[in-house]
């Protein structure tokens, strides 16, 4: 699984919002099987650039390649059934539907999309990603019951329950607990491991990305400032400057 | 509780109806009965939409005015059944809901709610200048005795008409509500950028369910030159069709397919009661007032009173 | 039809002074619809409103129709602020604007054009003034000052509403509403506060819209309706909540408006309007100002 084959190349990405350049001719490239983490200060563009791989946002130039086939002009649905899944920063679950229903949705519009699934195996399925994230208890509840910390692992959840080959990570554990960071992060490490998804993670916490990755990409202000091992990056001038201000 | 099952009881519900009506044997029975029966139609349309994907057409007048103009046109050039002009009208009606939806559902949700009454406005323009259905005038239509193959008045075939429209919008609002296609609507009211990202292909389901909606309400607005035999502009345009086909959602509830039937039945019936004895414009006004108590004070419906 | 220069120029004069009405009838949308995103389609109700109240004060006392409107605008602004106490508290709290929201206003619309119909019945109301009826007459232009007076109230309502948003902390505060909730909280103020105020200050202009509106035209409870297209294509069209786009978007309208019925008749006039709308959401939803 984790061949030097890129799964994704993104190359001369720019995004603008009227007159204000949010991303500026960004060049990335993700190998299949790889941990990256990818970090900025607050409005530096990792949103936006997360929108833009994902389909969300178009971007006016440049282009993303999943698996080596370009994605220009796929909306994010068509994203989310080649293999390419996220989880959102604020948690956007289903409100009306229970957690269970919460999965089985990507189960019934990606998974299902490429190869059917009888009925009774699609109810176990949701029942195995709940018991993975440690939901399955709370099956039939709804979102609303559910505490922070379990409603970003039901948005983790659900971005699996679409099988993805490329997992997306925008999380946000400011205000979790150091123990609830660690779980989150076991879960993810463990996903990559064991099923080999690549996971591209966008996260604040300095601690919790630095443990995760083994790559590491840095934007500032639209552009990617650095991109390479973790340790190094964290050392690099222009770096402390962005984090700890200039 | 399987589909088909669901459409026996209901076709077992239609038939002690129908029954029943034969029973009374008062030719306003079926004229109310009629109105009420509509009225299901409608309001089980609106909710396809605007119940199971949030998002709110105020254009129900302009959708009943498709399928009662295109069966004035058909009235005046063909002897075609009404059954066949059903077809057309919904067919028609489902186009021009794909049409405003594809032109206008790509922008935020509350653009295609204006647009909507906009539309509206729109096509009672192009009526009231049309003068082959009658223009401002209006059109008269003669509505035949009675039907022979059948040996019934015409009020009762039309009773019975609506009858069956009743049953096959309101098996198919359940239909979709148990399948995947109802999943995906849910998600869309939920929260569209999740639901996209979890693969639902939102343009196209919001697009199926304006023309589901939109179909459903130009059937039930077919048969309308018939039971009226007057048709015009002001009257089809009137703006307590909207108010109804919204209210009766809303207080029945949207959440399940029960709710416009609740809806329909309780509204439907205190109308032709308030009409009789105080008048229409009251009736109207309880109507007005009901839908805001009710989305102000139980945003569950009725519907929501027996649910935890 | 013959399109002769006479014609077509008082067209294109009468559809200017129209277009200012039809600014200051917007107005009070593009400060809810436009800043608060409050999809208020009951704005054209509210109107009525108005128009009834200088109607009932002009009849039977004799009273100035855009003088009663100003007396009128507190309890006008009063109206506006329960309303929106209503629905923050039923609705935007509860994340349900759209669908129950939506529905709350169209109830609204609803219900004050029935009690209207049950009050004063479908006829035509209208009132006198003394600049009903005399017409300036400049070559073979006329300026009818029951379009002209409208015109220039409606002038007057807008730099008014311009300099107290542009001025003052309030003001300021209603337009960073729009953009920046989050910054507002920072600064202190509670943004339920303050849209309250700027949603009570887009009812307060619907007194001084009818009272216009009744100068113009003789009303009737329904013709209400006939408004809410046109407001809502002025407003998109205005680019949501600019000021300057919302009047350039209503004399583009009127002009419009004006040349239609003049040349195809009255009836088709209604049709412009929503038309023009239809057209705007369709393929220019961020306003003629707006980048695309």
């Amino acid at each position: 699984m984790s061949g030097a084959q890129p799964i994704l190349q993104v190359s001369g990405l720019s995004k603008r919002f009227g007159g204000f350049v949010a991303l500026a001719d960004i060049e990335l490239e993700v190998k299949a099987g790889e941990r990256l983490g990818l970090i900025g200060p607050n409005g530096s563009g990792k949103s936006t650039l997360v929108n833009c791989l994902c389909g969300t946002l178009r971007n006016e130039s440049g282009t993303v390649r999943f698996q080596g086939q370009p994605m220009d002009g796929l909306a994010a649905h068509q994203r989310t059934r080649l293999g390419m899944a996220r989880s959102f920063q604020l948690p956007r679950p289903f409100g009306t539907l229970t957690l269970a229903e919460n999965l089985r949705i990507p189960l019934l519009y990606a998974v299902q999309t490429r190869d059917s699934m009888p009925e009774a195996a699609i109810d176990k399925r949701c029942m195995d990603l709940l018991r993975m994230v440690g939901l399955h208890e709370k099956a039939t509840r709804l979102p609303k019951d559910l505490t922070q910390i379990e409603m970003r692992k039901l948005e983790l959840a659900r971005a699996m329950a679409a099988e993805p080959k490329l997992l997306i990570a925008d999380e946000s554990m400011a205000g979790l607990s150091n123990q609830e960071v660690d779980d989150i992060l076991a879960l993810l490490v463990k996903l990559n491991e064991e099923q080999g998804i690549t996971i591209i993670l966008i996260e604040h916490i300095m601690r919790a990305v630095l443990s995760f990755s083994q790559r590491l990409v840095v934007l500032v202000a639209g552009r990617k400032i650095a991109d390479g091992d973790p340790r190094d990056v964290v050392r690099q001038d222009d770096v402390v400057a962005a984090y700890l201000g200039s | 509780m399987k589909n088909p099952l669901f459409i026996l009881w209901l076709i077992v519900a239609a038939a002690l109806t129908f029954g029943l009506a034969r029973l009374v044997d008062n030719a306003y029975f079926y004229f109310a009965g009629y109105v009420v029966l509509q009225y299901i139609v409608l309001s089980t349309a609106w909710n396809i939409l605007g119940g199971y994907t949030g998002y709110v057409n105020f254009g129900i007048p302009a959708f009943i005015a498709v399928g009662a103009y295109s069966t004035v046109v058909l009235h005046k050039t063909t002897s075609l059944p009404l059954v066949a002009m059903i077809a057309i009208g919904g067919a028609l009606s489902a186009l021009l809901g794909v049409g405003t939806g594809y032109l206008t559902l790509r922008l935020r949700g509350t653009f295609f709610s204006i647009a909507t009454l906009a539309m509206a406005v729109v096509m009672q323009t192009l009526v009231t200048n049309w003068d082959f259905v009658g223009g401002s005038r209006g059109a008269y239509i003669i509505r035949p005795a009675t039907v022979q193959y059948l040996g019934i008045n015409y009020i009762e075939y039309l009773f019975l008409i609506m009858l069956g429209l009743s049953i096959f919008a309101v098996a198919t609002a359940r239909a979709i509500e148990k399948s995947r296609l109802g999943f995906g609507f849910a998600t869309i009211r939920d929260d569209e950028l999740a639901a996209e990202a979890s693969g639902v292909p939102t343009l196209k389901l919001k697009l199926i369910a304006c023309g589901l909606s939109g179909g459903f309400m130009g059937m039930a607005g077919s048969p309308l030159p018939y039971y009226v035999t007057y048709l015009d502009p002001a009257s089809t345009f009137s703006l307590s069709y909207a108010v109804n086909t919204i209210a009766m959602p809303l207080i029945g509830g949207t959440s399940s397919w029960l709710g416009p039937i609740l809806g329909a039945i309780l509204l439907g019936t205190l109308q032709q009661v308030a009409t009789v004895t105080i008048s229409s414009a009251v009736s109207l006004l309880i109507v007005g007032v009901l839908l805001v108590f009710f989305v102000i004070v139980a945003p569950k419906g009725i519907l929501g009173w027996f649910q935890k | 039809m013959d399109i002769s220069f006479d014609l077509l120029g008082n067209a294109l004069v009468s559809g200017l002074l129209l277009g200012g009405f039809y600014a200051a009838v917007t107005i009070g949308i593009s400060i809810s619809f436009g800043m608060l995103d409050i999809v208020n389609i009951a704005h054209p109700a509210f109107i009525l409103l108005g128009s009834y109240i200088a109607y009932i004060m002009n009849a039977n006392f004799g009273f100035d129709p855009i003088l009663t409107a100003i007396v009128a605008m507190p309890a006008f602004y009063a109206l506006g602020v329960a309303i929106y106490h209503i629905y923050d508290v039923s609705f935007e709290r509860r994340g349900d604007t759209a669908l129950r929201g939506l529905s709350f206003f169209f109830g609204l619309l609803f219900i004050t054009e029935v009690a209207l119909t049950l009050v004063f019945g479908v006829d035509y109301r209208l009132v006198e003034a003394v600049y009903i009826g005399p017409t300036l007459h400049f070559g073979v232009i006329d300026l009818p000052l029951r379009l002209l007076v409208p015109a220039l109230v409606s002038v007057a309502l807008m730099v008014c509403l311009h300099l107290y948003l542009s001025r003052t902390f309030i003001g300021r505060a209603v337009q960073a509403v729009a953009q920046d909730p989050l910054a507002l909280r920072l600064m202190a103020a509670d943004p339920s506060r303050i849209k309250r105020i700027a949603f009570g200050l887009s009812i307060a202009t619907a007194s001084l819209a009818g009272a216009v509106l009744i100068i113009i035209q003789p009303v009737e409870p329904s013709i209400g309706r006939e408004y809410i297209g046109r407001i809502f294509a002025i407003c998109v069209l205005g680019g949501l909540g600019s000021f300057a786009g919302t009047l350039v978007a209503a004399i583009i309208l009127g002009v419009m408006e004006n040349i239609t019925a003049t040349f195809f008749g009255p009836s088709w006039a209604p049709a412009v309007a929503f038309g023009f709308l239809l057209l705007t959401l369709a393929f220019r939803p961020s306003g003629i100002f707006g980048r695309a």
